[in-house]
């Protein structure tokens, strides 16, 4: 049976379309409803082509001040959560000390918990402790889960390292401070563009942990599409979507690029 | 603790030296210790400049750990390094004049080859490397692979890198552990010339450490035998073969058949053995321990220095020579020659290897032979060892 021989040569090909398919289907969506003029206050259904939230992106009322509030965050949030999360993972990975078998389980527990309940607890604690709740709580609040990922995939590259590869570098004359910049930190990055990428992703989007820790004048771009969505959802949220989808998938596509030509480089 | 000094291959005693020399390196009273466990007892050792001096000893004897600690990546316990007129002891690794090949590469997998052996250079503010990196790509005939990643070079290329990313900083002393032992068995042989040709070119202090007895007779002027954190005996190859003053030695370096026997009397310079009702003689100065009459004593022999020869023919064995009758249990041909295992009544398990000249049919198993071997080939060790220590073959 030819055919039946040609499908099954080709099955992982079909799966990976599927799978595909499956992922890229809401965005796509999210695109062409970016085009859309809705007759109502609601962007569910296709009324006709429009290029009017594409021309004019910052057009509904304080979209893009919480557009701009979530980079904001999501870029400090990252930061701070990169640089000390690398230093756990050193610290973990590298030496042993008392309390390292409690912090290397701590450091799951963002990950683990749900998120309701971390927010809430964090909510709670911030309100005790009489912080006022805006930017800088929902910094904190980012940057505690974010960690979790950056530790776990900067530890992973800092386990599997060779030991014997610094003290080479020191065998060949490099400082302390040489070996770290020249030997250490380039083979664990990409440990820590993994973790930074993550962060970034998970900050930007977060919205539960978010809506407890905010004041009212912080408002994240996610807790703006929820508000707008309760009202009526201008078809700006669409474009913004659209254009956070692309920014996502560029990255990845030069992630890939620079990647494939190191090797051919190579 | 008496000093040991290794004598440079060919050169007269005294010509120089060695301790004040630039490549020289003196270890005094040198000992680590983890917890309870003593790794390297306290040594003292001199390696003289430019020789290839080996470290030989079985898994675990304490090599590595001496090793590290010449290159200042272990803390000694106690005792000093020097290294020429330097007391390096307190020196952190990078402010060492010794580079180390180690016993995996430990390659930089993120930098090429060419920028790897470029990597100490650099390191130290030379500031044009190209051409002392490409002139070394070349001693080690690498040169066309300058660009590719250490993960893309085959055992052996990835071994060479190593020798030449250390060597390119023209260091006092080489250090090596194990740099063959992931090699297999035909690229090791070449790998051991090869590093021996550049030894010789560059004239360097070589300190290569290895578990294989032949790789370290092949290839060092001087050999340090190590066992259990403490050198046993130190000198050069044939001499080491020769003379072997342990039973560890004797059984570690080559195989080496040992007879328990007494002693009986000395005649002239020999000193007389009795060995059940045999008797055998050997050399007086060839006695490790000094003996007198009633004591006991290890007899040892090489198995290539005895004939053997069929029991119907024992009259031709000359006279004066040290004979043992006994029966063949095995023999197995490997080419150049046959190695024979015989038992007799007072040692088991002689062997013997015979050069495969003129094969005498009747040599099976379960023949009656006669071995016999000169006199001035046996030596004698202290009865009081482990007679099996050292032995390969467990
Ligand atoms: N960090 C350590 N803690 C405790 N014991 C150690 C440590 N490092 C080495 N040892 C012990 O010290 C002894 C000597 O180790 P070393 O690495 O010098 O052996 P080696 O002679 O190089 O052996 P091999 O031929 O297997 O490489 C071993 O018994 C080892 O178990
Ligand atoms: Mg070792």
């Amino acid at each position: 049976m030819p055919v039946l021989n040609w499908v099954r040569r080709h099955l992982v090909v079909f799966a990976g379309v599927a799978a595909l398919a499956y992922m890229t289907i809401p965005n796509v969506i999210v695109l062409i409803f970016s085009f859309n003029q809705p007759k109502g206050r609601f962007n569910y259904s296709w009324n006709h082509f429009s290029l009017d939230a594409w021309k004019n992106p910052c057009g509904v009322g304080d979209m893009c001040d919480s557009v701009s509030l979530s980079l904001q965050i999501a870029v400090l949030a990252t930061l701070g959560a990169t640089v000390l999360g690398t230093m756990v993972a050193f610290a973990l990975g590298r030496y042993r000390f008392r309390g390292r078998g409690p912090v290397t389980g701590l450091i799951w527990l963002p990950m683990a918990m749900p998120e309701i309940v971390m927010g809430a607890s964090l909510g709670t604690l911030f309100l005790n402790m009489r912080i006022q709740f805006g930017f800088l709580t929902i910094l904190i609040a980012h940057i505690m889960f974010c960690l979790s990922f950056v530790v776990t995939a900067v530890k992973a590259r800092v386990m599997s390292m060779d030991p014997r590869l610094e003290q080479a570098a020191q065998d060949l004359y490099a400082t302390p401070w040489s070996t770290f910049w020249r030997i250490t930190f380039p083979i664990a990055a990409p440990g820590i563009a993994a973790g930074a990428l993550l962060s970034f992703a998970i900050s930007i989007d977060d919205f539960i942990i978010t809506q407890f820790n905010a004041g009212p004048a912080t408002v994240t771009f996610p807790m703006f599409v929820w508000g707008a969505a309760q009202k009526g959802l201008p078809v700006q949220v669409n474009v913004i979507g659209t254009l956070m989808f692309v920014a996502a998938v560029l990255c990845v596509v030069v992630g890939q690029l620079l990647s494939r030509r190191r090797k051919a480089h190579s | 603790m008496t000093q040991q000094t290794a004598p440079l291959a060919d050169e007269p005693a005294g010509a120089r030296n060695p301790a004040s020399a630039g490549g020289a390196v003196t270890l005094t009273g040198l000992g680590k210790e983890y917890g309870d466990f003593t790794a390297v007892h306290p040594l003292d050792l001199t390696i003289p400049e430019g020789s290839f001096f080996a470290l030989l000893g079985a898994s675990g004897c304490g090599k590595t750990t001496t090793l590290r600690m010449i290159a200042g990546l272990e803390d000694p316990s106690g005792g000093t390094v020097r290294i020429g007129d330097q007391d390096v002891t307190g020196l952190p690794p990078y402010k060492r004049p010794v580079n180390t090949v180690f016993q995996n590469y430990a390659l930089f997998p993120h930098l090429d080859i060419y920028e790897n052996v470029a990597f100490g250079l650099r390191r130290r503010g030379v500031k044009s490397v190209k051409g002392q990196v490409e002139e070394m790509l070349e001693l080690v005939e690498l040169g066309h692979l300058a660009r590719r990643k250490p993960h893309q070079l085959s055992g052996g290329q990835q071994q060479r890198v190593a020798v030449a990313r250390a060597l390119i900083n023209h260091p006092k002393v080489l250090l090596l552990d194990e740099p063959l032992g992931a090699l297999d068995l035909k690229l090791r042989r070449q790998m051991q010339l090869e590093l021996k040709r550049i030894q010789t070119e560059v004239g360097i202090t070589f300190v290569h450490v290895t578990h294989d007895q032949e790789e370290a007779m092949t290839m060092a002027d001087t050999i340090a035998v190590m066992n259990a954190g403490r050198i046993e005996q130190l000198g050069a190859p044939t001499d080491l073969y020769e003379n072997p003053r342990t039973t560890f030695v004797a059984n570690f370096l080559g195989q080496s058949n040992l007879i328990e026997a007494q002693v009986a009397g000395t005649s002239g310079d020999d000193l007389l053995l009795s060995v059940g009702d045999g008797r055998l003689a050997m050399p007086t100065a060839r006695c490790v321990p000094s003996v007198r009459a009633g004591d006991k004593l290890l007899a040892g022999v090489r198995p290539e220095k005895i004939s053997i020869v069929h029991a119907d023919d024992a009259a031709e064995v000359p006279e004066g020579r040290n004979k043992i009758t006994g029966r063949i249990v095995d023999a197995s041909f490997i080419g150049v020659s046959t190695q024979y295992v015989v038992n007799s009544p007072w040692c088991p398990e002689l062997a013997v290897f015979a050069q495969n000249v003129e094969r005498d049919g009747r040599l099976v198993p379960g023949a009656e032979v006669v071995l016999h071997w000169s006199p001035a080939h046996t030596f004698g060790l202290d009865a009081a060892q482990d007679i099996e220590a050292g032995e390969v073959n467990a």
